[in-house]
């Protein structure tokens, strides 16, 4: 698996961490109550299909990524920095 | 028809002429008692104990493929009880003695092999972990030795005891785990639901469960709607994509777990060994097969499939304990789509839908337990009470807080466990 | 036997090898089994389950039957095909599966029992008694299974794993693929052409035919030649693709030394590629099959186009008396060659009524053999016509079911493969590996100009959608037959016909399978071990799926293949994990003093991917505890020193640090001034304890954290997420330092006395309360200084750029021992925490929340920070939880373990009556008792409770006082002092 790392180029999957769906970039506030934090920490979409991850090029630049791919066919879309991504 | 030695010599002497199928292939009825989702070793496993401890027999198990087509078909088949915290020490108590009686249990042999499950340590903190770990079995009443190093070179001197990155300094020692023949277990317990009435019903794939009022109703299947009191779901591996039919989203992420088995070899590893520094496990098959594997491949997937390099980790692992088996090679790789929970353990509950019970999160442990799943599942969709060995893996668990049972202390990211 | 004349070996050198124990002369450029069918030697192996004699039955990997154990000692090597294995002088070859000779094999009795061990025996019987399974059964069967054996020794070889990076991959070097890196090498592309055999050519060696105009392994030659001149192109023979992955990634297995004698050898036996290809091309070719009859299994029965490999390319007569059976024009290509070759031909047997006919055989038209026989050997086969049945004397039966393209690639990725009606073959489903194209033979294009076509244009749309210039290149004239094939799959009749040869599954087994309603194709497999054998089905699964699809009624396409995994053909383990053998499992990491520490005796154990000193044993003393014992003292009476820089260590600058730290850890560090220390509690979002460590404000935005040793990793990267995708509003940066500064405890009494002795200018108590840090100059270096302890004594941790850590531990160790201290290890370091109830990851193993620790004071209330709110979730508060508390022995045996598990005075010890465990322990000099570190149910509340204590493991049943975790010194006064 190659990985397209917006600093770095396409690298080898072994320079990168896998942290899980996309969901944690968006925290909710500490009073956002009990069924928010539950979704925030635990539940997950997880599609098959098409979603967005994060990836950490630890490796590499030490960038977190947000990218996308597809999780029946591995297909990757594209990738872009954690910091930049929409939530 | 009862399978035996004698029955064996029999047709053998009359040609194999009399051999009946292992069970019907039914028409879907358009309603049952209880519709199962999952035709794998959970899901029949339930529905054989429904019929034979519930006496609950107009059921249906609707399965997309082939019965025992998903992770029992496709696993590294070990079978312990060596877990160390309560909610999985009674659950997998409960699978391992179900394991002990299973070949008289269902007429079939499943191969039950009791050859000692090995887990090496490699610290002192390693050991204390497993200390505790083992104290814990014995509490629950199961077996466990701690062994030094001394002890594992004797019972297993072909690791390499000098020179490898980790050196062993003992081991927690498992007498009554083993392994058992993958497939002969979900054959077995659907073969014994198929002649105690259940309706198998293959390539019935459901597309929608309808519910009324926050009640259960039915499901939508590839073979037409089908009426049930109950639905259980036991999909792990899609459960998140059924549990959506019922609205629900779930603490699961779905990730892939590769094995891999060699070319056929005269016997030289007699236990399951275990390395956990280097997330590796191996066993050798009846048939000769080294059958052995590591951690999963960290990224989310449903491809059935892994890459490069988790599956040269595995082997690095098994370089660096036993360079033995350097010469062995590998005939195939596989992969399974595991359901990993944020904590590790599995969920076995009722959901908000009434009639509606979701079993999941099984993560890689799942084969193990496949009869104590079945056990406590059909109990709790007969009685809707929770079994007694089962009553650790309820799905609110994370929003409360209460009776995490996270073994490995990783927390709640999903492909950590 | 040889036939002069014949072959691309001629001139070559002679070799000598031995087979079970006998010396045989081969040539250089044999594989095992040409020079044993050369020797005339036809019996090479056993059946798996009715140990059946064996011969050669293919010429390539897919062998099923002729698999040989290589070698002797510690690098034998079992289940080497001999279809592959080249000869070289000395190699030694042996059979396997067989006692007590491969003649004479006790266990082919198992023949005999055949009708009682039909496809899945096993499930129905074995299970009375109960115990006999582990005790008698299991033991016979595993004994009788198996192939060859491991030597059960550690691996004395060399292997290598590397990356390979390139446009355009070709997998084959046939005409197929040899036009494909032609086309694209000549655009420029960079091309890796790979192929499994030693010798690139594929059929071309192997037929007679012509490419333009002239012998196919002349044109071979030439296009190698023209490959080889070019920079970009690199050919890998011997090299086999094993696997396809995601995004164009390839697994290869290239045999770099297998052809030569091991001994002497610099050389890897084998090397593991992972080749990146921006495209590729499928040139595998295509597996001829066989046809199942009775008896098909006999050595001397061969497939056709191995026939005539070992005849056009090894010049070797298989046989003396060859008859050929198939149902296409492939089986009269193979008599022609033999005839052409002096060889007789007794006769060719073609399923279809429209054969051709032939002048130079006899030709049985509309005829199909139906049993053979012949103990060790064929001697004659069976020939069933319209008129009845006749024999026919044959040493050798060449056969032909038709041909299977080597899909196997293109399916790695769960794209299944396309049935073909007119080849009767499954193809490449397209586009089922993206980037992927397969031509030729492997994807059903049989004729030789067929193959040089698609090749060519593949390997030039490769090339193009790459952005190069790309032209076809020119055709050569080849032959372009029509492939004419009848489809035959087994030979109707009494008795066992051989699907499966190794595994010994037969027409009967699969009937049998679908009679039992294992109808699927994957339960068939699973029940009959169809398709499990060494070959993985390749000579055998679509017949056996046809022979499914028959009993059930079903067409081919509806009964649906069985998954094609990876890889390809086997690889070692030792290939696929080369380079962790030994210590290469995983870094090492050394810290500076780590040559010092291995100087003075102690032992260096393993923490992390580190290594530490254990404790520093002093002469006269013989058991570790006694030296850890005076460190610890030591420590209470005088000055120790240890080596803490393993622990992770971050410098973090910028004007929003504190409001960075104040988000990752639970209580505030915006407050702390410049100069100070705060021990700080790092939380995961889901609320329990990741991590505990101080942080250091060293200037007004320069700040250095501490980590524990074990989690600095997963800290680093936390810190990353936290301030790259929660918090990018914050002006930070911070980067890891562990590595660039060496770090020593110095604690005791005397070790400001110590210090003062080194330091340029002295510590004057004012400047240096407790919790103080700044910069000091060590001997004249610029080094840091903190004022913390984690053994209770007053202490100080002294940090100096890494190249001057040893030189300073020497330096430090000495003026210790000056002072009646010394170095000491994690054995003392360990003790003296446990005294002072600090924790570590025994006790924060990430189960443990702030309030189990006694820590729930530290999170603060003032701001949100990571895993705050879920830290507060009612069941991570509740007083039931098991909490930390200190423990103190008071029954008989005054031992605590760790591992050891608590219940309540004269409740039995079972886990219904479970209170809690013990995670540290340790024997304290400084109380003079054993003291232990546990977690107990509401265990703040019960202190002064005794408990019972149970290690069934160790053997320890005992009782324990509940105390404060803090034993030694809870005021804090002498870390302060």
């Amino acid at each position: 698996m190659r990985i397209p790392c917006p600093i770095c180029g396409e690298r080898d999957r072994r320079e990168f961490y896998y942290k899980g769906a996309a969901v944690a970039l968006d925290r909710p506030g500490p009073d956002a109550g009990e069924a928010a934090w539950d979704a925030y920490v635990y539940l997950r979409e997880n599609p098959a299909g098409r979603t967005r991850e994060l990836w950490y090029h630890e490796g590499g630049c030490g960038a977190w990524l947000v990218v996308t791919r597809d999780t029946v066919s591995h297909e990757i879309f594209g990738a872009e920095l954690a910091g930049e991504a929409d939530v | 028809m009862r399978f035996s030695g004698l029955r064996v010599l029999w047709e053998g002497l009359t040609g194999n002429r009399g051999w009946e199928p292992h069970w019907r292939d039914p028409a879907p009825k358009s309603e049952y008692d209880v519709v199962i989702i999952g035709g794998g070793g959970h899901g029949l496993s339930t529905a054989y104990y429904l019929a034979r401890e519930h006496g609950i027999t107009n059921v249906a198990v609707l399965e997309k493929g082939y019965l025992g087509g998903g992770n029992v078909g496709r696993n590294t088949t070990i079978v312990r009880a060596n877990y160390g915290l309560p909610g999985n020490s009674e659950f997998y108590s409960h699978s391992l003695k179900l394991w002990e009686g299973l070949e008289q249990e269902l007429n079939y042999n499943v191969m039950m092999s009791q050859r000692g499950v090995l887990n090496l340590f490699h610290s002192d903190g390693q050991r204390d972990a497993f200390a505790r770990r083992g104290n814990a079995m014995v509490n629950q009443g199961d077996d466990a030795i701690l062994l030094d190093r001394e002890g594992v070179r004797r019972l297993v001197p072909y690791l390499d005891f000098d020179n490898a990155r980790f050196p062993v300094h003992g081991g927690l020692f498992h007498p009554r785990g083993g392994t058992a023949r993958h497939d002969a277990v979900a054959w077995g317990y659907a073969r014994g639901a198929d002649r105690r009435g259940v309706d198998l019903i293959q390539n019935c794939e459901v597309t929608g469960i309808d519910i009324e009022n926050g009640r259960v109703r039915g499901v939508q299947t590839t073979r037409g709607a089908i009426r049930a009191g109950k639905v259980g779901i036991v999909v792990a591996g899609r459960s998140s994509q059924v549990a959506a039919m019922a609205g629900m989203r779930l603490p699961i992420e779905s990730h892939v777990l590769q094995a891999f088995v060699t070319e056929g070899l005269k016997p030289v590893i007699d236990h399951v060994v275990t390395f956990g520094m280097g997330h590796f496990y191996i066993s050798q098959s009846d048939k000769g097969g080294l059958v052995f594997g590591g951690d999963i491949d960290m990224y989310a997937s449903y491809a059935a499939r892994g890459n490069l390099p988790a599956v040269e980790h595995v082997m690095e692992a098994g370089m660096t304990l036993m360079p033995m088996i350097g010469k062995a090679r590998v005939l195939r790789s596989w992969g399974g789509i595991m359901d990993m929970s944020p904590d590790g353990s599995p969920i076995i509950d009722r959901t908000d839908v009434e009639g509606l019970y979701l079993n999941c999160g099984w993560n890689y442990g799942g084969f193990k337990a496949v009869p104590a799943s079945g056990h406590c599942f059909a109990h709790l969709m007969a009685t809707d009470r929770y079994h007694e060995a089962a009553t650790g893996f309820r799905l609110d668990r994370f929003r409360t807080g209460y009776g995490i049972i996270d073994e490995e202390g990783t927390g709640a990211q999903h492909n950590l466990h | 036997m040889r036939v002069a004349g014949k072959g691309l070996l001629a001139g070559a050198r002679p070799v000598t090898f031995s087979f079970d124990g006998v010396r045989y002369r081969g040539l250089e450029g044999d594989t095992l089994a040409s020079a044993l069918l050369a020797n005339g030697v036809r019996l090479v192996g056993r059946s798996f389950k009715y140990h059946r004699p064996r011969g050669v039955l293919t010429a390539g990997s897919e062998e099923p039957n002729a698999l040989l154990t290589i070698g002797r000692g510690a690098g034998q090597e079992p289940n080497v095909r001999a279809t592959v294995q080249e000869i070289y002088d000395g190699l030694e070859a042996r059979s396997q599966n067989r006692w007590p000779s491969l003649g004479f094999d006790l266990l082919s009795v198992n023949d005999l029992a055949a009708p009682f061990l039909g496809a899945g025996f096993y499930y129905k019987t074995f299970m009375w008694p109960k115990s006999f399974w582990e005790k008698v059964y299991e033991p016979l069967i595993r004994r009788s299974a198996g192939l060859g054996a491991l030597s059960r020794e550690a691996n004395p070889d060399r292997y290598e794993k590397a990356f390979a990076f390139c446009d355009v991959l070709v997998i084959g070097g046939g005409p197929a693929g040899l036009m494909a890196a032609l086309a694209a090498g000549r655009a420029g592309a960079d091309v890796i052409l790979a192929d499994e055999d030693a010798r690139m050519g594929g059929r071309a060696l192997a037929e007679s035919w012509e490419i333009g105009g002239r012998s196919a392994h002349l044109w071979v030659d030439d296009v190698l030649a023209e490959l080889a001149a070019m920079e970009n192109v690199r050919l890998m023979p011997r090299t086999c693709v094993v696997g396809a992955y995601d995004q164009g990634t390839y697994g290869a297995l290239e045999r770099v030394g297998q052809h030569l004698p091991r001994s002497g050898s610099a050389r890897p036996v084998e090397c593991f590629w992972r080749i990146v290809a921006r495209r590729a091309v499928l040139a595998a070719g295509a597996l001829e099959r066989p046809v199942a009859f009775r008896n098909n299994d006999r050595p001397g029965i061969m497939m056709a186009g191995a026939v005539r490999a070992y005849l056009n390319r090894w010049g070797v007569a298989p046989g003396r008396r060859v008859a050929v059976f198939g149902n296409n024009d492939d089986a009269h290509r193979t008599a022609r060659d033999l005839v052409a070759a002096g060889v007789h031909v007794a006769g060719l047997i073609d399923s279809r009524h429209d054969a051709p006919r032939a002048r130079d055989f006899r030709v049985w038209r509309g005829a199909v053999v139906c049993d053979s026989a012949g103990r060790k050997g064929l001697e004659n086969i069976t020939i069933r016509t319209a008129r009845g049945k006749e024999k026919l004397q044959a040493d050798c039966l060449a056969m032909s079911g038709g041909w299977n393209p080597s899909v196997h690639l293109a399916c790695h990725m769960n794209g299944r493969p396309v049935w073909r009606r007119d080849i009767a073959a499954f193809v490449p489903l397209p586009g089922a590996v993206p980037g992927l194209e397969a031509v030729g033979a492997a994807n059903g294009a049989f004729s030789t100009a067929a193959c040089l076509r698609e090749g060519a244009e593949a390997g030039a749309r490769a090339a193009e959608a790459l952005g190069f210039g790309a032209a076809v290149p020119d055709l050569p004239e080849a032959e372009d037959d029509p492939c004419r094939i009848a489809p035959l799959w087994s030979v109707p009749g009494r008795g066992r016909a051989w699907l499966d040869f190794q595994n010994d599954v037969t027409v009967k087994d699969v009937k049998q399978a679908a009679a039992e309603n294992f109808r699927s194709v994957e339960h068939m497999k699973r029940y009959t071990t169809q398709g499990m054998a060494t070959d993985q089905g390749k000579n055998s699964n679509v017949a056996a799926l046809a022979v499914l699809a028959d009993a059930t009624g079903r067409s081919i396409p509806e009964t649906g293949t069985t998954t094609f995994r990876p890889p390809y053909s086997p690889v070692s383990i030792a290939a696929l994990g080369a380079g962790a053998q030994g210590k290469g499992f995983a870094p090492e990491r050394f810290s500076t003093s780590h040559a010092a520490s291995v100087e003075h005796g102690a032992p260096m154990i393993e923490a992390g991917l580190w290594y530490r000193p254990s404790y520093f044993p002093k002469p006269g003393e013989t058991h570790w505890r006694q030296s850890c014992d005076r460190e610890v003292r030591m420590v209470r009476e005088a000055v120790g020193v240890c080596d803490v820089s393993t622990l992770g260590k971050i410098d973090l600058q910028g004007p929003d640090v504190g409001a960075f730290l104040d988000f990752v850890y639970t209580n505030t560090f915006s407050t702390l001034k410049v100069g100070r220390v705060r021990y700080g509690l790092m939380l995961r979002e889901d609320g329990f304890v990741m991590d505990d460590g101080t942080c250091a404000r060293l200037g007004e935005n320069r700040w250095l954290m501490t980590t524990t040793t074990a989690a600095a990793g997963e800290v680093m990267r936390h810190l990353e997420w936290v301030h790259q995708a929660l918090r990018p509003d914050l002006d930070l940066r911070f980067v890891s330092v562990t590595e660039q500064w060496a770090q020593f405890a110095v604690a005791g009494p005397k070790a400001r006395e110590l210090l003062n002795g080194l330091l340029d200018a002295p510590l004057a108590q004012a400047d240096w309360p407790f919790m103080a840090c700044g910069a000091v100059s060590v001997l004249g270096v610029r080094g840091r200084l903190f004022r913390i302890s984690f053994s209770g004594e007053q202490g100080y941790e002294i940090a100096v750029p890494a190249r001057f850590g040893d030189s300073l531990f020497r330096e430090l160790v000495a003026r210790a021992e000056a002072l009646g201290g010394g170095p000491y290890g994690m054995e003392a370091l360990n003790v003296l925490r446990i005294e002072k109830g600090f924790i570590t990851h025994a006790e924060i193993h990430g189960r443990t929340t702030a309030y189990d620790i006694g820590m729930q004071g530290m999170v603060s209330e003032k701001k949100d920070c990571i895993g705050k709110t879920l830290s507060q979730r009612a069941g991570l508060m509740d007083p039931d939880r098991e909490r930390l508390v200190g423990l103190k022995p008071v029954g008989a045996v005054k031992q605590i373990t760790a591992g050891a598990h608590l219940f309540n005075r004269g409740e039995a010890p079972v886990r219904v009556n479970d209170q809690g465990y013990v995670t540290s322990v340790g024997f304290s000099p400084t109380l003079g008792h054993m003291i232990g570190l546990a977690f107990l149910r509401r265990g703040p509340e019960r202190i002064g409770e005794v408990v019972r204590l149970v290690d069934h493991l160790r053997g320890i049943d005992t009782e324990c006082e509940v105390v404060n975790p803090v034993f030694y010194d809870p005021e804090g006064g002498r870390m302060r002092g």
